[in-house]
């Protein structure tokens, strides 16, 4: 993940663990949106990682390549002023079409704060 | 809530706003560009930081998600004659084609429903042509003061 710029902005790290690499984003002011909390374009961009990172880990090619068709983000809880984790989980990956699911959490995975559906295009 | 003489928009400039509020927008380089009674206009000017595939030179579209975010969630407090306390509930985006590497990507909201508690957006990206989007968006806005 760290060669990608964009990940490294977010200073993302990567947990391994079971499944998809679970990606960690720390707190600073670069992910302030209203006072306290993390903007939700933070979130949005963490959750949009850690769906490459499980795309990436299912495809296991590099040669591979992909784009994002669309993603759809659910707020459920107010990102708080701490890190933030997500993971990517791959429920269907074609020969064309990835569809990939990502959820973020603070204190427990159980208390996800956003999740997300994404649609990738592949080409292999 | 808005019954409540307690809580009440507070008039804001967008300009002024974006000029002096650091936070993600801030990392992300986003600028303000237009603004109307119901719709935002911002710019992310390009920058290599925000490449999401180092082979092909494009931006990734968490920073487009970021962009939009901000330019519809701003609509809402334009329509609304104010800033209130809002948490964005959900956002779809539609990555219409990559972005050029190089060029602005300017990002307009549009509010075009609200009622007590919910701002209804939509909104589109764009890197020079508004007839050429590169992104389409549809949303909604929760207003918090209130509820917690």
């Amino acid at each position: 993940m760290i060669e990608i710029p964009y990940a490294e902005l977010l200073g993302l790290e990567v947990e391994q663990g079971e499944g998809a690499p679970v990606l960690v984003m720390p707190f600073d002011d670069g992910k302030i949106g209203r006072p306290g909390f993390i903007h939700g374009g933070a979130i949005g961009g963490l959750l949009e990682m850690a769906a490459v990172a499980a795309l990436m880990a299912a495809l296991d090619d590099e040669s591979a390549r992909w784009k994002p068709i669309n993603v759809t983000v659910d707020y459920m809880r107010g990102g708080r002023d701490q890190v933030t984790r997500a993971q990517g989980a791959v429920t269907r990956l074609g020969t064309r079409i990835a569809n990939v699911e990502s959820r973020a959490w603070q204190e427990s995975p159980d208390k996800p704060i956003a999740a997300a559906r994404m649609n990738f295009l592949i080409r292999r | 809530m808005s019954d409540d003489p307690e809580i009440r928009p507070i008039p804001f400039d967008p300009k002024a706003l974006l000029e002096h509020v650091p936070g993600h927008g801030r990392l992300l380089g986003i600028e303000y560009h237009a603004h109307g009674e119901d719709w935002m206009e911002l710019a992310l000017p390009y920058d290599p930081r925000q490449i999401g595939q180092p082979d092909r030179g494009v931006i990734a579209s968490g920073p487009i998600l970021s962009l939009m975010d901000s330019a519809t969630s701003m609509s809402v407090w334009l329509k609304r004659g104010g800033m209130l306390p809002q948490a964005t509930l959900d956002l779809r985006i539609d990555y219409l084609r990559p972005a050029t590497p190089g060029r602005t990507v300017i990002g307009r909201g549009e509010c075009y429903r609200v009622t007590r508690s919910i701002g209804f957006v939509r909104g589109q990206a764009h890197d020079g042509d508004p007839d050429d989007p590169i992104a389409h968006v549809a949303g909604t806005f929760m207003t918090t003061a209130g509820f917690q």
